[in-house]
């Protein structure tokens, strides 16, 4: 098991190194760089080139690159130029909300979606299996950003229900101490600031989730429906076990295998869905500020932060195999 | 395979018992009676359709299927509308000819009237033109980016895919360094990569074309590769190999257009996909600049601000967008569960 | 109880399934027989000809829609005699695994992938004999070690992918008798194994019914199991019985030219050099309804008017009442096959797929 995970550890190398030349050479060299982006859209051939240099941008690509990995390899992926702090720091300064926003969203993708999916498989063909085919098939066809604006106009604007913007609602008071707001008010047992962070992460938790629950909706149904039809489960029900027992431990216990990955990748994919669900109800978060910098063409930022978030996403996938490999017997052996 | 009847004809019938026949029927006579009538009864049995190309079997599936039937007619409604805009809509899809009656900052709209069957947008403009005519917008940035994400993917897929089957270890190498590249686009989520390459090229239309259809090249890459390593193991392949046929001709004659079924499935669906992701990119700002040419995404992300006073602006386009992506995903998943060999028979 | 009546008595049992497009199915139409503690009940026939429905549908795993299920199989049972057909889907629960139990064609598939072979051991244990922790391991390693593992405690900690084809069929033999079942029905258990360990597991199920006296029935398309194994044989075609037979007569002196025909496609090592085989002909989607004629007619060399004038009933052969046939011209020299056939225990099987 260890000897997988160290030879799993060495494969990511040559995908993150890759990956920072991928980057490297996609973002500071393509049409409307950097000195374009700093100088005003007036300014003279003689300025932007004077910035190229003092960039450092005039020296050979390779040197460029080299220096570009020294700082990488001390944490400095450059300095915002909207806000001027580090990008590293915004990055931490922003993920507890975005990560708190996307585990909302899995909970809710689970939660809903394996018993709907195996319910729907269940009962095939009927009402209830035909609305969550359907229910899925619209939610991976509706634009988040669009599904957003509806709950947020509906049950925040409209109905009052939720509020409609932010992490936590203005003058309410907490103690700081992880950057994660739910966790924080449960240490500290101020269960006002918990209940008030949970209401700000209903309506973007839900309109984030619409993609997972209908992939996992899906992927449950046709997991349980292929698994129901496997020899070993006639064989279980040769058996003469318990219904439950041949539900529980021979169909789901098989037919959720492609779900947990399905799972972890979907984890991975929030980070970047959060773009479009932070930005409508303006939640302090990753999505909202790569948001601003797509518009600012805050492009220190934008390098960092896909890097980042192509190395967590990475690393998610390791975490996958590894529990995959934990629940496949199968796939240990090889 | 089904014999006919007549084509098995015992011809050494003597030693059967034939005490019960009436004596005076010739033997021959008797035989053909027999067979004849074996034949009527096998006669209601119709072949089934062996020999029938999966293409043509799915086809035949997907008939049947009202998941296939009601894409396809989506999809088609979809394209001749797009096609045929101009004939269709009534009125200049710029024209703010009603520019006067409508006043978004006092919060008067124009809902569907007799002249105006979608009422009038925020700016005065028929609501009806600019969807159908924005429908052919629509369809071409689908189109446009599901091809480029076709065309490279499948090029980077299909040089792996071939070098792995067939180039020994040399091919190995290639289509070891190939998926790497893969794996590294997997790595960036597809809409941030759709959106730095938006944020560095500048807001467009062909930015957004090209960001969708960037962002799906890992994906038909992988597709394609994976179908032909599995067909790569089939028997036939091996025998055209001891028959002597050139790599590059079995790799392109006999592998290639059996892996194309997936491929093919999958461009239906994302040009679901590079719809609802270009709406995306639209909300982002980073479609489009020049609002006054409709196209449905930009047309949502601008009527989001008019949507708690006027939102059948948002919700017209919402739901083109929307029913179009269904119909290609309907379309595609059909013709995955056609195609999908542990379905069939 | 009734000592006189056979343990399982299956009368006309009939199976319908309901298509949605191709109509209906009868894949079995009438088929009687019985069972006896302690002798082996053969089901011969062809992929498609209804064995492995009939063993499904006495069962009681036939899909619980879309299917009709005709006809009755009285069962001897502790507590009097119940009609298989008819009881409740829990009480078939209850008597699943206990009273009789199946082993299944592909041992790998019929094994759940990720759950330890002792825990699917066990867990028809718990469920039918109340037996729990370190007793229900305890036994399990003995049922390994009865059917033949060796090592059966380490065993019991693998996963089926770990053992091999054989080991693996053993453990699904194993699950099978862990309660005792007074009914084991084997569907093809040797088709998907090497022709050498074929022969081991044919004679563990020899021992196991002369040893517990169960009453085993054997489904298979592969006479050579039929001849080392069974002592009462049924020859199926299309849903219906062809011929039932004991062993000797029916290999001695087969009637239906089914069965004749069956014998003759078995490869045998005795055979003189270069005679060819003699296969039936077509295959059994060549047939026609029974209530038009005999529905083996399209393939048979002997077929007349007769064949093709209404259903052939069963009927003695010269008022034997134990060997009975469904045939209007039947073969009446008993010297199509030879002696040897019934001594051999197995027979090279053909890599047909079971329907």
């Amino acid at each position: 098991m260890l000897r997988f995970i160290v030879r799993r550890l060495l494969q990511l190398i040559p995908t993150l190194f890759g990956l920072s030349i991928l980057l490297f050479v996609w973002l500071q060299r393509l049409p409307g760089g950097p000195e374009y982006a700093l100088l005003p859209d007036d300014a003279t051939t003689e300025q932007r080139e004077a910035l190229r240099r003092s960039l450092g941008l005039d020296e050979p690509l390779t040197v460029q690159y080299m220096s570009f990995l020294r700082r990488l390899g001390g944490g400095d992926l450059g300095t915002s130029l909207n806000t001027g702090r580090p990008v590293l720091d915004e990055f931490f300064l922003k993920f507890p909300a975005t990560f708190e926003l996307a585990v909302t969203a899995m909970i809710i993708a689970v939660t809903v979606g394996l018993p709907l999916g195996y319910l729907a498989a269940r009962k095939r063909g009927s009402v209830l299996d035909f609305t969550a085919v359907g229910g899925s098939l619209l939610g991976i066809c509706t634009p988040v950003f669009f599904l957003a604006f509806i709950l947020k106009v509906v049950f925040a604007e409209q109905l009052g229900l939720f509020p409609s913007a932010f992490r936590l609602s203005p003058g309410i008071s907490r103690t700081d101490i992880t950057g994660f707001v739910v966790l924080d008010g449960m240490m500290t047992r101020e269960w006002d600031v918990v209940w008030d962070a949970l209401t700000h992460l209903a309506l973007p938790g839900l309109a984030l989730a619409s993609i997972p629950l209908a992939v996992i909706t899906r992927m449950t149904r046709a997991g349980v429906l292929e698994v129901m039809g496997e020899d070993y489960v006639r064989t279980a029900n040769a058996k003469g076990l318990h219904r439950t027992t041949v539900r529980t431990r021979h169909v789901l216990r098989n037919a959720l295998l492609p779900v947990v990955t399905a799972v972890g990748l979907l984890t991975g994919s929030l980070f970047a869905g959060a773009v479009l669900t932070e930005s409508v109800f303006a939640f302090p978060g990753i999505g909202s500020f790569i948001y601003e910098a797509t518009q600012e063409r805050d492009y220190p930022v934008l390098t960092g932060f896909i890097l980042l978030i192509a190395t967590m996403y990475v690393f998610i996938n390791l975490l996958v195999d590894i529990s995959y490999s934990l629940l496949d017997p199968r796939v240990r052996a090889q | 395979m089904p014999t006919t009847p007549s084509s098995h004809n015992p011809s050494e019938t003597t030693q059967t018992p034939e005490e019960q026949q009436p004596r005076d029927v010739p033997l021959h006579k008797r035989k053909a009676a027999k067979v004849d009538r074996l034949a009527e009864l096998m006669g209601d049995r119709a072949d089934d359709t062996h020999g029938s190309g999966i293409w043509r079997e799915a086809f035949h599936r997907m008939r049947h299927s009202p998941m296939a039937i009601t894409g396809a007619v989506i999809v088609l409604a979809f394209v001749i509308i797009a096609l045929c805009s101009p004939l269709i809509a009534p009125y200049s899809p710029t024209s703010q000819a009603w520019g006067n009656e409508v006043f978004p900052n006092r919060n008067e709209f124009v809902g569907p009237r007799a002249e105006n069957l979608l009422g009038l947008d925020h700016l005065g403009r028929d609501m009806f033109s600019r969807i159908i005519i924005g429908a052919r917008q629509t369809l071409m940035v689908g189109v446009v980016a599901t091809f480029v994400g076709f065309l490279f993917g499948a090029l980077l897929g299909g040089l792996a895919g071939a070098c792995s089957v067939l180039g020994g270890r040399w091919g190995r190498q290639v289509d070891n360094v190939v998926m790497r590249l893969i794996d590294m686009m997997l790595a960036l989520p597809a809409l941030l990569l759709a959106v730095t390459v938006a944020a560095l090229i500048g807001p467009s239309l062909t930015t957004v074309m090209l960001a969708v259809g960037i962002a799906q090249i890992p994906i038909f890459a992988r597709l394609l590769r994976g179908a032909m390593l599995s067909q790569g193991t089939r028997e036939y392949v091996l025998a055209a190999e001891a028959l002597g046929v050139r790599k590059r001709k079995i790799a392109l004659t006999h592998i290639l257009p059996n892996s194309m079924g997936p491929v093919i499935v999958q461009s239906t669906l994302t040009l679901a996909t590079a719809i609802i992701d270009a709406a995306a990119l639209s909300y982002l700002g980073l479609g489009n600049p020049d609002a006054s040419f409709p196209e449905w995404g930009t047309m949502l992300a601008e009527a989001q601000r008019f949507l708690s006073s006027a939102p059948s602006l948002a919700v017209y386009p919402a739901l083109g967008i929307i029913i179009t992506a269904l119909g290609f995903t309907l379309l595609g998943e059909s013709l995955r569960e056609a195609l999908d060999p542990k379905l069939r028979k | 109880m009734s000592s006189s009546a056979p343990l399982l008595a299956v009368n006309e049992l009939s199976v319908v399934f309901h298509g949605r497009e191709a109509g209906d199915v009868r894949a079995v139409d009438g088929v009687s027989f019985s069972l006896e503690e302690g002798r082996v009940t053969g089901l011969v026939g062809e992929s498609g000809c209804g064995k492995s429905v009939t063993s499904l549908a006495l069962m009681g795993l036939l899909p619980e829609h879309g299917v009709t299920v005709g006809g009755s199989a009285l069962m001897r049972l502790p507590n009097g005699q119940e009609d298989l057909l008819q009881t409740s889907r829990r009480r078939m629960r209850d008597l699943r695994g206990s009273q009789l139990a199946m082993i299944f064609q592909d041992p790998l598939s019929s094994l759940n992938p990720v759950v330890p072979i002792g825990r699917q051991v066990t867990e028809i244990l718990e469920r039918h004999r109340g037996m729990r922790g370190e007793a229900a391991r305890k036994e399990a390693a003995d049922l390994l070690y009865r059917v033949g593992i060796p090592d059966p405690t380490r065993r019991l900690r693998e996963y089926p992918h770990q053992l091999s084809g054989g080991m693996r069929q053993r453990a699904l033999i194993a699950m099978a008798v862990a309660c005792r079942p007074r009914l084991m029905i084997a569907d093809e258990p040797t088709t998907a194994l090497d022709v050498t360990i074929q022969a081991q597991i044919l004679e563990l199920l020899k021992d196991l019914v002369t040893e517990e006296g169960t009453a085993l029935l054997m489904i298979t398309h592969d006479l050579g199991v039929v001849a080392g194994l069974c002592d009462d044989i049924n020859v199926l075609y299309a849903g219906r019985a062809v011929e039932t037979a004991p062993r000797t007569p029916l290999f001695a002196e087969p009637t239906h030219p089914y069965t004749v025909g069956l014998l003759g496609s078995i490869p045998r090592l005795d055979a003189p050099r270069g005679e060819p085989l003699t296969p039936v002909r077509g295959s059994i989607n060549d047939n026609i309804a029974w209530e038009d004629g005999c529905a083996f007619a399209p393939r048979c060399d002997h077929y007349t008017m007769e064949c093709l004038q209404g259903p052939p009933p069963l009927v003695d052969r010269n008022g034997d009442p134990t060997h009975i046939h469904r045939c209007v011209n039947p073969i009446r020299h008993a010297d199509v096959v030879d002696r040897t056939v019934l001594d051999s225990t197995a027979v090279v099987g053909d890599d047909e797929e079971a329907g």
